[in-house]
């Protein structure tokens, strides 16, 4: 039995598509990210999830049971707000029991629940404070506790970090992270983070234009990603793409990158599909962080590239090489001194490598 | 230093210039005739004499011909009170729906309804008097709340949209999750926070519905007249001589209420007017 099920699903607005044919899985207890640029859908589908928005075509099901056309508030979920969404005339105690009264619970059971709730997230002293006396992060603990009381099968999360200033952002992160820990429901959490996707979610999935580009483990995503959007999207500063083409000789293959006079053995690569390369058009993908200034492991590929630019940042400094006029970026400890417009020895990791089809920019 | 006494200049005299007709009357009202009589306008009154005041709110207390204002303004309170509640509360409703239900076309909607804003009340007198004859109800209060109620529409429901359309829509998905239904939201989630703008649109429409004389005159006559209709024959039908502190004693009571609500909700007033105007 799936948590959370999502069959065939598109959505549009007017003649705008949306959502196009989103097909997605949760298991009991896992934590679903989604993630991708504005615009992406993320939030409809999210919408759609709680019944906020109607579905054009598609299902969705919560534990094996179709809520197409189910109202919101008998879908078992709960949901978290970017703006937090507590209602202003109300204290915190009306706030986070407005649920449970409407739907004719018990005082006394309301009260348990309150308490608990209220203990757990350190709000029992807030109670009967107004959602204006409230700082940031006391608005969004009253509302995930809002969203906890209800127990609900599925927390759905909308950008709930995105209003808090940086260092409050990865405090409430990990509170985030501790309370899936201790309650392991269900949670679809969408943001435009990737920082926030990696480091909670237990799945990502990318979207882009109405479409699930990748859906994977946090390290699939980074190590294996499917498509140059995924490769570009994860990754700061993102996965370097240079532009070149496959040679295969008996059982040798390498790649050359454009205007460039040697090849770069590959043989280690993980091809999904071994045929058609020769003179392959490929994206040779490389992360920053996969490039060293040293040889530390006996596979790596030594190259002579030319530093052109260096960006300070404290801990660590991001060179811009070229190779045959593409930019390459690399990332290094700020303590190793490079000089530029010259040439300096580089170290590509080759088993971190990622190769892309550069016509249909999928993984090969 | 200079300027901030030319400044204070200035504005001590706008204030005077706008202030010396409300002089005159009050004192006027307080005058007796014979004082009046002997032209000096702004003398001070030899005492203080509410007679005029008495005879403007209760008569003389002969028969026939005797018109004053007390029955007209217990008229335009039962004219006024339902007509501003029931528009303030349609224009909440409607623009509680035009932001946050919103549907296919309710542009439109709001398009036409601001439409109304802009129709000359002279050009539905017609319509609006057979629509009323047909109802049954010309002549009568009812027949003017229901005017002054549909006229007012359009202008609630720009206040009101303007408004909602800055409160988030997540609190009303919010709610809707936590179970709470079309009506729900709005009672318990929207209208305790819409105090500033029902401020606004109470005091606008009491003071347009109020101080209505084309409507009133039109639509009623006779008992059923509100009192700016009254004040209008009472001063143009004045028999031999001319009673200029009658007059004035009933100018001043006509315009009273509309003064008693701004003092009393004029700082809301101004805040719902600025309000939505910026983030905060």
């Amino acid at each position: 039995m799936k948590t959370l099920k999502i069959d065939e699903l598109s959505k549009n607005f007017g003649t705008t598509e949306v959502l196009r044919k989103i097909n997605l899985e949760i298991d009991e207890g896992n934590f679903l990210v989604l993630l991708g640029p504005s615009g992406c859908g993320k939030s409809t589908l999210l919408n759609i999830i709680a019944g906020l928005e109607t579905i054009n075509e598609g299902n969705v099901y919560i534990d094996d049971y179709n809520v197409s056309k189910v109202e919101p508030k008998d879908r078992n979920i709960a949901m978290v707000f970017q703006s937090y969404a507590l209602y202003p005339s109300m204290n915190v105690r009306e706030n986070m029991i407005f649920g449970l009264k409407q739907a004719k619970v018990s005082k006394e059971k309301i009260e348990e629940q309150l308490q608990k709730v209220s203990k757990f997230l350190q709000v029992d002293a807030l109670l009967e404070r107004k959602p204006s006396q409230l700082s940031g992060g006391q608005r969004q603990r009253v509302a995930i506790g809002r969203a906890l009381v209800r127990e609900p099968r599925i927390f759905l999360f909308d950008e709930p970090l995105s209003n808090l200033d940086a260092k409050l952002r990865v405090e409430m992160r990990r509170e985030i992270k501790k309370l899936h820990q201790q309650l392991k429901t269900t949670v679809v959490y969408v943001t435009h983070d990737q920082t926030e996707a990696m480091s909670l979610g237990t799945n990502i999935a990318i979207m882009n234009h109405g479409v699930i580009q990748q859906n994977d483990t946090p390290e699939n995503i980074y190590n294996k990603p499917s498509n140059t959007f995924v490769a570009d999207f994860i990754g700061s500063p993102s996965m370097n793409l240079i532009k070149g083409n496959l040679k295969q000789n008996s059982n040798q293959i390498s790649f050359v990158a454009n205007g460039s006079n040697f090849e770069i053995p590959i043989n280690g690569y993980d091809f999904i599909e071994k045929s058609n390369l020769e003179n392959k058009e490929v994206f040779f993908g490389v992360r920053p962080e996969h490039i060293f200034s040293k040889k530390s492991n006996e596979g790596d590929f030594e190259i002579n590239l030319r530093a052109d630019l260096s960006e300070y940042i404290g801990h660590e400094q991001i060179m811009t090489f070229d190779y045959e006029n593409q930019e390459v970026l690399a990332k290094f400890p700020s303590t190793i001194k490079i000089e530029l417009s010259k040439n300096t020895k580089l170290y590509f990791d080759l088993t971190q490598i990622s190769l892309f089809d550069a016509k249909t920019e999928e993984r090969i | 230093m200079f300027l901030r006494w030319f400044l204070y200049f200035v504005l001590i005299l706008f204030a005077l210039y706008f202030i010396f007709p409300l002089y005159v009357m009050i004192v006027t009202s307080l005058k007796t005739m014979e004082e009046i009589r002997q032209g000096t306008l702004l003398t001070w009154p030899s005492g203080l004499n509410f007679d005029s005041w008495a005879v403007a709110w209760g008569g003389r207390g002969y028969g026939a011909g005797d018109t004053f204002l007390k029955p007209y303004f217990w008229n335009s309170i039962k004219m006024v009170v339902p007509a501003v509640f029931f528009s303030t509360f349609i224009g909440a409703m409607t623009g509680y729906v035009l932001t946050k239900w919103r549907f296919k076309g309710d542009q439109w909607v709001f398009l036409f309804l601001l439409f109304g804003c802009f129709i000359p009340f002279q050009a539905i007198l017609l319509p609006m008097a057979r629509t009323l004859g047909v109802l049954g109800i010309s002549n009568s209060v009812i027949g003017l709340v229901l005017v002054h109620t549909v006229y007012g529409i359009p202008f609630t429901t720009l206040f009101f949209r303007n408004y909602y359309i800055s409160v988030p829509t997540e609190l009303v998905k919010a709610a809707r999750i936590d179970g709470a239904g079309f009506f729900k939201i709005f009672f318990k989630i929207l209208l305790p926070i819409s105090a500033p703008i029902i401020v606004v649109t109470v005091i606008w429409q009491f003071t347009q519905i109020w101080n209505d004389f084309l409507f009133g005159s039109t639509f009623s006559f006779g008992e059923a007249a509100p009192i700016q209709v009254a004040l209008n024959n009472m001063v143009l039908s004045s028999t031999s001589v001319k009673e200029y502190n009658v007059d004035m004693a009933s100018a001043i009571i006509a315009g009273v209420p509309t003064l008693i609500v701004y003092v009393l909700a004029g700082k809301y007033f101004i805040r719902g007017l600025t309000s939505g105007a910026v983030k905060g």
